[in-house]
């Protein structure tokens, strides 16, 4: 698995250098970088050098690229991209090598990351609970299905993030 | 009620046949003597409360009864969950009626007594679906079912949740409907994803020379602008005796009440008229529910 960094470069001549140490999200579906920055809170306090690369040519169409330095990724960020980017995959990256890749893994539930579109919810009400939705695929669509009113949600997830 | 099985809803269904004789009081029955029902109902809705209040009293059993919204804590801003922690620990179970989607749902995660929906906002009402499936079973067949659904088919979710409840049988479906009312394209789709037949008409005689059941629900003015389009809409779908003339001499009709003048009353007085002994129903229903939920019954 330690392959060079040099996988995910894109086409030659596009200067985006080889990070030494920390994440590279590559295959995110086109146009859903920034969104996949706003889920990171990046830029943010944390000083970090971040880099983007958005509609890049690749073999399945476009797709963009996000490098961030010295930093890894928690659980529940990951859930985060995973809804609105399927098929990304995750590189950590250390001495500038690839140490490990994984797809992101789309849960079977998602919990206090998004919030119910239906106003009438009991999720959006001031009750002592967090929103639940059961998260499934159609058609290489992720559905959220809100596990309180049933309200799903398909379309702009990216919106309604909590 | 879409995550209902066709063996629960077909278990639900038997045992409220078992337990009908006791609803007409043929029987007297004590298996709920002892337990303790609390009937929470945030917003009203008479005959349903009613309903579950009888058929807790006919097996037996105590009412607790919230009073009025208004003079309850909810009104001092008490959360759902923190008066479900409450009154879990004052009984055996809970009749749950709010306007927030999904509130029943929650409440069972903070219940350690069964909570049972009376209907959430526009959401569920599972109740008012099994009782339908149960009329229909009682008074027609749920295999080979030949339906028809008018009124307003657009938001109507008591037509939609028996439809999927209909699907486990394998029923002709029917819809009727003003082109302003008509059923979200999805829920059709599901549906005949599901394995039925659906067919759209405006015209409900054509219709009704064919089926066995036709359920018949109210059209809200509210949903029309123009009051003169209300009553042209509402007229055309009228149900009265002599659009009956053409109807299989078996069709019953349901409505699941109040009406206002979807059914003319001299309808009230023919064979076809089921609509009183379905709100009946809904006392055999509840009661399964209850001797199910409290384990009188397994
Ligand atoms: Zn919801």
């Amino acid at each position: 698995m330690n392959s060079e960094q040099t996988n995910f470069e894109l086409e030659p001549g596009l200067r985006v250098r080889p990070i030494e140490n920390g994440t590279v999200i590559d295959h995110i579906k086109a146009g859903q970088a920034l969104n996949v920055l706003h889920i990171l809170k990046l830029p943010g306090q944390f000083e970090s050098v971040v880099s983007i690369i958005i509609n890049s040519p690749s073999k399945y169409g476009k797709k963009d690229v996000v490098k961030i330095e010295n930093r890894e990724l928690k659980v529940k960020e990951l859930d985060k991209i995973s809804l609105i980017a399927p098929s990304a995959t995750i590189n950590i990256i250390r001495d500038f090598k690839v140490l490990k890749k994984n797809r992101v893994e789309i849960p079977e539930y998602v919990e206090g990351v998004v919030q119910c579109i239906n106003p009438n919810c009991i999720s959006n009400s001031s009750e002592p609970i967090t929103s639940k939705f059961r998260v499934y695929e159609e058609d290489n669509i992720i559905n959220l299905r809100c596990i309180y009113c049933e309200r799903i949600i398909s379309e702009d997830i990216a919106d309604h993030l909590l | 009620m879409k995550d209902f099985s066709k063996e629960m809803i077909d278990h639900i269904l038997e045992t409220a046949e078992k337990l009908e004789s006791i609803a007409v009081m043929k029987e007297r029955s004590d298996m709920l003597t002892g337990k303790v029902l609390a009937v929470l109902f945030f917003e009203p809705s008479t005959r349903t409360r009613m309903s579950f209040e009888t058929a807790m009293i006919r097996l037996g059993g105590e009412v607790l009864s919230m009073g009025s919204v208004d003079a309850s804590s909810i009104s001092k801003g008490e959360t759902l969950a923190d008066t479900i922690r409450v009154v879990q620990s004052y009984a055996d179970a809970i009749i749950l009626r709010h306007p927030k989607e999904g509130a029943a749902r929650m409440a069972s995660e903070f219940s350690s007594v069964p909570v049972i929906n009376a209907g959430d906002g526009a959401g569920h009402h599972p109740t008012q679906t099994l009782l339908d499936l149960y009329t229909i079973k009682r008074e027609s067949k749920l295999e080979g079912l030949k339906i028809a659904l008018a009124g307003d088919l657009k938001y109507g979710r008591t037509v939609h949740s028996l439809c999927y409840a209909l699907s486990h049988y394998g029923a002709d479906i029917t819809l009727v409907s003003p082109d302003e009312l008509r059923m979200p394209y999805e829920i059709i789709k599901d549906l005949e994803a599901r394995g039925m037949k659906v067919r759209e008409t405006d015209s409900i005689d054509e219709a009704i020379t064919e089926v066995d059941v036709l359920y018949v629900t109210r059209i809200q003015k509210e949903r029309f602008p123009d009051p003169a389009e209300y009553l042209r809409v509402a007229s055309s779908l009228q149900i009265t005796p002599e659009l009956l003339e053409n109807a299989k001499s078996h069709l019953k009709i349901m409505h699941p009440l109040p009406r206002v003048n979807e059914i003319d009353p001299l309808v009230d007085n023919t064979p076809h008229a089921c609509y009183f002994k379905q709100a009946f129903y809904g006392v055999p229903i509840r009661m399964a529910l209850l001797a199910l939920v409290m384990g009188a019954m397994e």
